[in-house]
């Protein structure tokens, strides 16, 4: 019993305490199904916050470490290791704190099996927090893996009218990435002796050629994920088929564990390979900046041109993680959470819309800011802090990740034009983020269809809320955030040499 | 007592508070707003912005004892700090930065006035009373951002202002979003809207310059903060210096409406006009003027920079003031001229002349919040004139032919070939526009004479062809302010709507008439022999500002140039518009000037077609771009193509050749014995995949809770 009341392992696996009320329930039982949901994930939120609680910034090694051995295979030995650091923690926090927002935004949307939805999704939410925690890599791939399942099904049930196409894309495209990551692991695990993540580091001892190998195995995975260009074909088709829960976590969490497998296995494991190829990975984040705020201003759909903005958002992360400098990995995890945040907002919006309207076209819109002024409002709010005004959470990531990428301009990266280019991308996400808040509600309220909408209810603006306080509190005041991942950071970036 | 005890140290900690009382304005009235009386709101929202202009008047006594003001770290919050990265809240109090605060809050305070009453009228004009509380919420917001922005100690702190005003003038210019007509595309509706969106993207282009800027000083200076920046910039070469100042002429350009970022500006009339008056004339565009004079001691690092920026504002004055010659309606010819006078500015601190430029930015926030807001009266007097005729209190004939309608076909109020004869129905306003032109051109002894001569005095001698520029842009001024002077209010009017204008009610007269008399007596703020501004700033100028010396030759010049443009004006704008006026349409001159200028004319009428020039070349290559990836290469060719086809399809394909000639040719032959079990196991499968989400669940729960027993239980 000590051993399941160990922080990591509550904050992990709780949910399941809920899919074990909800397999009890029956089918007719939806609010049922709803509150057992809700209460889970608030729940595990306050676990969550506990864990924080006793989370000491200043340490920057793994902290309320489990470490177990799992099984032993031949000579291998898999361990059950749970551990968090800076690097993690956040990202913890974000997936605990948008699990209750988005299970929210079902409460009228999601009508039909209402109990098995609230199963995957709580499954969902465990896998993703054990791929943060994990610290063994074979642990890591079992949650790795185990997060396609439960999204494959609330796309491939609750999604729009394509979503079977979109759900195997989404689960054949992002495994064709990871089995080259398990090659990888197979291959450490063999040679190193050890799948436990902390060791590996210290070991080190990996010939650079090979680095570069097994650098670009892991990668594969983590790339699709992200998704960096041009391996994002994936996302708009998943992003448009799921539900609006789906989409919100897709974006605020799925994503993420691309970037922060970048983070937590390419950058420390194989150092060498990373600063030598670092390069590359910023030339695909520029062009990814570039090119998703392009293709989103051509978008006829809203939740499309979200999506392929999240492209663009994405980019400036992997930016600022490979300028391997403080300012840029610290901005990079900082704009993970706040992409979290403000895509995960915005998905919430177009879902509010979507229910009133079942349609996402711009055309069919138009001066909505007459008829629904609060969400009008909250809608603004979220799109400035999408397009990184400064005051609000996205300039603080976006500001610090061009600075740690200018920085690298004398270093790593060989040139300040990766972060010249990316600042460009300022522009362009104005010209998108503009587009889509001008189409929406300015202009004249023509459509007839539009005219009774209502504006947000209560639940709703709930829903918004907690989102709208982080996107202020970070835009004005990051300290407590930065601080949280600072001494982690900059640790790494010592063993890196730079 | 307690009163007393402050003023023997200072004031200066109340300096958040010009941020925070217009803070507290929005909360108020977003709070209760919607419960208070119409009025309620627009006084809470002018008194949060009076209480803001108090503090300021308090920092400025403060620092009247103590010259070198200070640095407030707002409760020692630190914004961003990563590793060297060291950025604060901190205020900066000194004389430059109160100067500003000052000129702020004061005109804004008189402009929140004179919005109660314009705005009464003007949402009912629109037909939408519920956004009169959403107006003075982004009003009291933008003296929010623009206090952010001249309060900032850092450079970032100074950018929060500086995207901030750019998101209130984006909210403002498309205040009325679903109204607007015309436009490029002629698109119904909401060409106001999209001249909010031109506004921001435009400034947007000039923020990315800033942000350039920014990470070059990181690089150079491992700072943001003022202080530090300018202390460790004389050790960096001169390559960089020139870089950071370039790159944030960028910002300057943007902000400012300079060339070739200025075309925003105008488009931004779309405004209200109380809009159009303190964010587009008296304030936010002067926030480039403030970032160059802040950041003088840069410029002052690289004569090219300051070449540069010099010859830049030189241009811009001259090149806005031809076009302001052709234009009819009677903001966009202000815009215009603000446009030209931006440029007189930035080129006064572009040549290092930091003190003149500050000095003309004051009076002309005074002389062009009251021409701006006047304007507004002349549009709401004819209105006005316009609704009585339409709504039957007057019964006569009701449209004069030859009436100017704008692109959406009505009667157009703002159309100066629409008025004529002002003079006698709207007499306030008319005084008042008056003192406002006179300032503008530049007469002794109004404020204009004063801080326009203190530029060309300097640029005589700092910069002699950006003399010969502004000198011209100073003839062109004098002549466009005296064509539009006579076109509204002289002669006879030339539309029924003009016959019967309205003087507007006295709480939209009185901040024109205090307007009015800060345009005559603003020159006394810095006047030659006791250059009371040029100490005060002196205070915080590096170098010390220059005093500069009277020049009688150039004030008489000016003054003779001035008054042969007036000459000129009246002699094609008097007697013979009105006889033109009488021809027959096709021979009558667009313009009494069209005949002497023939092509220029349709050239500056036209904008010198700088417009269709940037959607020709950004706009349509931007938007070619964008449907060329979107629709050719991710979708047809990456989506559809590549993994549809080629991937899927191919892989369908194989699998298709695997199972039929292979598998069930030969493989099948050979496992003919293994099939029966396969097929049981095939249903056994088909069993655990029933469709129920239930069971899948079951299996992967079960997986769990034996992993998790086995830890427990082991």
């Amino acid at each position: 019993m000590d051993f399941i009341l160990q922080p990591l392992n509550l904050v992990t696996f709780f949910p399941l305490v809920g899919v074990l009320v909800l397999l009890f329930l029956k089918k007719e039982q939806k609010e049922a199904a709803r509150w057992v949901a809700l209460v889970t994930s608030v729940v595990t939120f306050g676990i969550s916050l506990w864990v924080l609680a006793q989370f000491n910034a200043a340490n920057t090694g793994l902290q309320l470490e489990i470490n177990e051995t799992w099984f032993t295979f031949g000579d291998w030995e898999i361990k059950y290791a749970l551990g968090v650091d800076g690097l993690s923690i956040l990202l913890v926090l974000l997936t605990a704190f948008l699990t209750p927002i988005s299970i929210l935004s079902t409460w009228t949307a999601v009508d039909d099996r209402v109990r098995d939805f609230m199963l995957f999704f709580l499954l969902l939410e465990v896998g993703m927090t054990g791929v943060f925690l994990a610290q063994d890599l074979f642990l890591f791939y079992v949650f790795w893996e185990f997060t396609l399942v439960p999204m494959y099904f609330l796309i491939g049930i609750w999604g729009g009218a394509d979503r079977m196409y979109a759900a195997i894309k989404f689960f054949l495209y992002t495994m064709a990435g990871s089995i080259l990551m398990l090659l990888a692991i197979l291959w450490l695990g063999n040679t190193q002796g050890t799948f436990y993540v902390p060791d590996l580091i210290a070991k080190g001892g990996i010939p650079a050629d090979i680095q570069t190998w097994l650098f670009f195995a892991f990668a594969a995975a983590f790339a699709i994920k992200v998704p960096m260009w041009p391996l994002h074909s994936w996302l708009p088709d998943a992003h448009v088929q799921a539900p609006t829960a789906g989409s919100v976590i897709l974006a605020g969490v799925l994503l993420k564990m691309g970037t922060y497998g970048f983070l937590r296995f390419n950058i420390p494991l194989f150092p060498e390979a990373a600063k030598e190829w670092a390069w590359l990975i910023a030339l695909l984040a520029v062009i990814g900046i570039l090119y998703g705020a392009a293709v989103s201003y051509w978008q006829k759909d809203v939740k499309k041109l979200v999506a392929y903005s999240s492209v663009s958002h994405l980019g400036f992360v992997m930016l600022g993680l490979f300028a391997l400098n403080a300012q840029g990995i610290e901005g990079g995890i900082l704009q993970m959470v706040n992409h979290g945040l403000s895509t995960g907002a915005l998905f919430l919006i177009i879902g509010m819309i979507y229910e009133r309207r079942h349609t996402r076209e711009f055309s069919e819109f138009g001066g909505l800011w007459k008829v629904m002024p609060v969400y009008a409002v909250l809608t603004l709010i979220v799109s400035l802090s999408s397009m990184g005004l400064p005051g609000l959470n996205g300039f603080v990531g976006e500001f610090t990740i061009l600075l740690g990428a200018w920085g690298a301009g004398d270093g790593v990266l060989g040139s300040v034009l990766y972060a010249g280019f990316g600042a460009a991308g300022v522009i362009l996400a104005a010209v998108y983020i503009l587009y889509m808040f001008g189409k929406m509600f300015l202009g004249p309220l023509t459509n007839e269809k539009n005219e009774n909408l209502k504006d947000l209810n209560w639940r709703e603006i709930v829903t918004l809320a907690p989102l709208l306080v982080m996107i202020f509190w970070i835009g004005l005041y990051p300290k407590p955030f930065f601080d949280l991942i600072g001494p982690t950071v900059e640790a790494l970036v010592a063993t890196l040499g730079m | 007592m307690l009163l007393r005890e402050a003023a023997a140290t200072n004031y200066f900690n109340l300096v958040p508070w010009v941020v925070f009382f217009p803070v507290l304005g929005i909360l108020i009235n977003l709070l209760v707003g919607g419960r208070l009386r119409e009025k309620m709101i627009g006084v809470i929202a002018s008194l949060a912005v009076a209480a803001s202009f108090a503090v300021a008047v308090l920092l400025a006594l403060s620092l009247n004892d103590q010259h070198a003001g200070t640095i407030i770290a707002f409760m020692n919050l630190e914004w961003i700090s990563i590793g060297d990265l060291h950025i604060d809240w901190a205020f900066r109090v000194d004389t430059l930065s109160v100067t500003m605060m000052l000129a702020v809050s004061g005109v804004g305070t008189l402009i929140h006035i004179y919005a109660i009453a314009y705005m009464h009228a003007d949402v009912r004009h629109h037909q939408d009373p519920t956004r009169y509380r959403r107006f003075f919420v982004f009003f009291n917001l933008f003296i929010v951002m623009m206090m952010i922005l001249v309060s900032a100690d850092n450079y970032l702190m100074l950018f929060v202002g500086w995207e901030g005003v750019g998101l209130c003038s984006y909210l403002l210019i498309g205040f009325w979003y679903d109204k607007g007509k015309g436009g490029a595309n002629h698109l119904d509706g909401i060409s106001n809207a999209l001249a909010g969106k031109k506004a921001f993207i435009t400034n947007r282009i000039g923020d990315f310059g800033f942000l350039i800027a920014t990470f070059l000083m990181f690089g150079a200076f491992g700072s943001l903060q003022f202080d530090t920046v300018f202390t460790k910039a004389p050790f960096a070469s001169q390559g960089t210096i020139l870089a950071i100042t370039l790159f944030m002429l960028l910002g300057v350009a943007g902000k400012s409406a300079q060339l070739p970022l200025y075309v925003w500006l105008p488009d931004a009339m779309a405004g209200p006009t109380p809009v159009s008056a303190l964010i587009h004339a008296a304030t936010m565009v002067t926030a480039g003027v403030y970032l160059v004079a802040r950041s003088h001691e840069l410029y002052a690092l690289s004569s090219q920079a300051q070449n540069i920026v010099a010859l830049v504002g030189g241009l811009t004055a001259l090149f806005a003031a031809t076009i302001a010659v052709g234009q009819f309606d009677i903001k966009k010819l202000l815009a215009y001229s603000t446009i030209s006078q931006l440029g007189f500015m930035v080129a006064a601190v572009g040549m290092g002349a930091i003190v003149a430029g500050i000095f003309h930015l004051v009076t002309h926030a005074f002389f062009k919040a009251l021409l701006f807001l006047s304007a507004g009266s002349v549009i709401q007097g004819v209105e006005a004139g316009h609704h009585a005729m339409e709504h039957g209190s007057i019964k006569e004939s009701k449209h004069k032919r030859g009436e100017h309608l704008n692109e959406g076909g009505e009667f157009d109020a703002q159309d100066m070939r629409n008025m004529g004869g002002l003079s006698r129905r709207m007499p306030v306003t008319f005084v008042v526009y008056l003192v406002g032109a006179l300032a503008l051109a530049g007469i002794f002894p109004l404020a204009g004479f004063w801080s326009k001569d203190e530029i060309l005095a300097e640029a005589l001698h700092l910069h002699p062809a950006v003399f010969v520029l502004l000198i011209i842009a100073a003839f062109f001024t004098a002549f466009y302010m005296t064509r539009q002077i006579w076109m509204i209010f002289f002669s006879k009017p030339r539309s029924r709507p003009a016959e019967y204008a309205r003087e507007n009610s006295l709480l939209l007269t009185l901040p024109l008439i205090l307007l009015a008399v800060l345009s005559v007596f603003g020159g006394a703020l810095n006047l030659p022999f006791w250059h009371t501004l040029t100490h005060w700033l002196d205070y915080t100028l590096a170098e010390g500002a220059k005093v500069g010396s009277f020049n009688y030759l150039v004030a008489g010049l000016s003054t003779v140039l001035a008054l042969a443009a007036i000459a000129l004006g009246i002699f094609l704008y008097g007697k013979r518009y009105q006889a033109q006026a009488k021809l027959p349409a096709a021979q009558r001159p667009v313009d009494p000037v069209q005949p002497y200028l023939r092509g220029a004319f349709t050239g500056i009428q036209h904008k010198w077609w700088i417009d269709e020039f940037y959607d020709w070349l950004i706009l349509r290559r931007y938007v070619a771009l964008s449907r060329f990836l979107s629709y050719r290469f991710e979708e047809r060719f990456w989506h559809d193509w590549l993994h549809d086809n080629a991937i899927a399809g191919s892989f369908r394909q194989t699998a298709h050749f695997l199972a039929q000639p292979v598998d069930l040719g030969i493989i099948d032959g050979i496992a003919n014995g293994l099939g029966t079990i396969s097929q049981r196991f095939a249903s056994w499968i088909r069993r655990a995949q029933n469709g129920f989400v239930r069971s899948y669940a079951t299996w992967v729960l079960a997986g769990m809770v034996i992993i998790l027993g086995y830890l427990i239980l082991r």
